[in-house]
């Protein structure tokens, strides 16, 4: 028995994304014939060498690195967010910079988690928090800021509201106390205006398979001089940052997949800004609902989050995947605690609104027609489990 | 986390919704900051038998397929019988439900006692439900489960009923 309906419509790009054909092609022959350690001095070695370097220039070039010796190749995001925030925390602390940790509180866990251990370490740690808007203010950051803050780490956009943050601002901020500026780009990479040096961010974590590359491949932006307490160790691969043979494949996918994006970001980008408005415009037209996050404040193109008072985020997911449409919700049955979704709280909604909301991402292979399906089965679905509800009509009267 | 077939059974098709609106008695439990609550109203006859029973439910594909399977074990039970019945049991009838979810089978039993406990108290009749578990601010869904996120979700369940 199959799980796939006959009408697939996948709007959870946020989540992952499937590999683009393009970037299978390039990173194939990596698989099979051309599967020499690049740490090998013999041909087949050096080709692998070669091949891994060219992807580092490629997307050290695309994220504006002053060097291509600032990435370094990860195996996932996660990964990527937890050597930075331990590796420049206590290293930063070793070279007598202070001990005073700043993460926003709406971060992905990748980094909540390791902020959370570090103060197991004696490490203070800050988590501040986003305004309603969904926007850590560079303002809120500077009043938190101290002379021993020795890291500041804000996503550059948020992974379930899409609000892309100011992260120019928040790390010169940073800098003006001595601190090192880390940054979660996991969601926007490649999809906003993204530059190292521009941003003058300390370091940067990537993933792969937000941008049509596959899982498990990851990036580090660091810097130079940057203090990092490395995270694996092993053979001294990556410049002895990161240990373990490198995967050329991967590498070379995560440089492929980024030069689609930014080759293709000029016409995606306003195609999916008006898909994603088609589907607030279209949730917005029920009673009771509110997008999360200002409308106006910079937004990923493809990410929309929706309050729909009065129904249970799993129960919603559920009916809309019987008709083959895959979304997410920041309800807390969904992820298996019976705590809603922490970003949803950072920013102001109470619980019985968390449990109700809606991220619906759209991203490379999203059609109007797939928009068109979604807020044709939306509605009944809502209505449906509205009805079901005991205290729909006390709450949030009946006008629905 | 997979649901059984049963499970989504219930939840897409669920038994017995709605409201009774002469009923003789009526339960509601659970709270919309937890992310769940579910109202049942019952028939009773000269013989202390459930003749009919209908829910509402607010809450995750558990909750709702909970609900609607306790209401179709109850009907055409004597209310000693009803109120007697375990959140063991209902998940075992649902074929299994994830180890986050137990808590849904505690409060669908709950909804069933308060209803029963409110259909005798109104006849001047003294209540047998005993206590209602998802009422108890140390609630721990899990019970004697051995259960390896049981810890995990019981914290979470006791920091969720701290908000009432």
């Amino acid at each position: 028995m199959s799980d796939v309906t006959p009408r697939s419509v996948y709007l959870d790009y946020a989540a992952t994304t499937p590999v683009d054909p393009r970037v299978v092609e390039v990173m194939l022959p990596f698989l099979t014939e051309r599967f020499g350690n690049p740490n090998s001095l013999y041909a087949l070695g050096r080709d692998g060498y070669r091949a891994l370097e060219a992807a580092r220039e490629s997307f050290a070039a695309n994220i504006g690195a002053a060097n291509p010796a600032e990435v370094i190749f990860t195996g996932a995001g996660t990964e990527g967010d937890n050597a930075a925030v331990l590796g420049i925390a206590r290293a930063g602390r070793a070279r007598g910079k202070g001990d005073h940790v700043i993460v926003s509180s709406f971060e992905h866990h990748a980094i909540l988690e390791p902020a959370h251990h570090l103060a197991t370490e004696g490490f203070e740690v800050t988590e501040l928090r986003p305004r309603e808007d969904g926007i850590v203010h560079a303002d809120d950051l500077r009043a938190v800021l101290r002379e021993s803050t020795v890291l500041v780490s804000v996503m550059h956009a948020n992974n379930e509201l899409g609000t892309v943050q100011p992260i120019k601002e928040l790390a010169a901020a940073t800098h003006q106390v001595g601190g090192y500026f880390h940054t979660d780009a996991i969601q926007a990479l490649g999809k906003v205006e993204w530059d190292a040096v521009d941003n003058g961010v300390d370091a940067a974590s990537f993933s792969a398979h937000k941008i049509y590359g596959p899982k498990g491949v990851g990036a580090l932006y660091l810097k130079r001089g940057t203090p990092f307490d490395v995270f694996m160790t092993g053979g001294g691969q990556e410049s002895k940052k990161r240990s373990g043979t490198q995967n050329v494949a991967g590498a070379t996918a995560i440089a492929k997949a980024l030069d689609l994006m930014l080759a293709e970001r000029a016409t995606e980008g306003p195609r999916l800004e008006a898909l994603r408005d088609r589907v607030i415009d279209g949730v917005l037209k029920m009673p009771h609902t509110a997008l999360n996050g200002g409308r106006d404040v910079p937004r990923l193109p493809g990410t929309a989050n929706l309050s729909i008072n009065g129904v249970e985020g799993e129960a919603m997911l559920l009916r809309l995947d019987n008709l083959g449409i895959a979304v997410s919700t920041g309800s807390a049955c969904s992820s298996g605690s019976l705590e809603p979704s922490h970003v949803l709280l950072s920013i102001g909604l109470k619980p019985e609104i968390a449990h109700g909301s809606l991220r619906v991402t759209v991203g490379r292979y999203t059609s109007d027609s797939d928009v068109d399906y979604l807020l044709e089965k939306l509605p009944p679905i809502v209505d449906l489990l509205r009805a079901m509800s005991p205290v729909y009509a006390k709450m949030f009267g009946a006008s629905a | 986390m997979l649901y059984s077939d049963k499970v989504m059974d219930h939840f897409n098709n669920p038994r017995n919704v709605g409201v009774i609106d002469d009923a003789d008695g009526v339960g509601e439990v659970g709270n919309p900051v937890c992310g769940d609550v579910m109202k049942i109203t019952i028939k009773v006859d000269d013989t202390d038998h459930i003749t009919d029973l209908k829910f509402q439910t607010l809450g995750c594909g558990a909750a709702i397929a909970t609900s609607s399977i306790v209401t179709e074990l109850a009907k055409g039970m004597t209310i000693q019988d009803a109120v007697a019945i375990t959140k063991k049991q209902v998940a075992e009838e649902l074929g299994g439900l994830p180890p986050a979810k137990m808590h849904c089978s505690v409060l669908a039993t709950d909804g069933l006692k308060v209803a029963v406990d409110d259909f005798l108290v109104k006849h001047g009749r003294a209540p047998i439900a005993g206590k209602i578990l998802s009422e108890d601010p140390n609630f721990d869904p899990h019970g004697e489960e051995e259960e390896p996120a049981a810890a995990d979700t019981a914290a979470a369940a006791d920091a969720c009923h701290l908000h009432e």
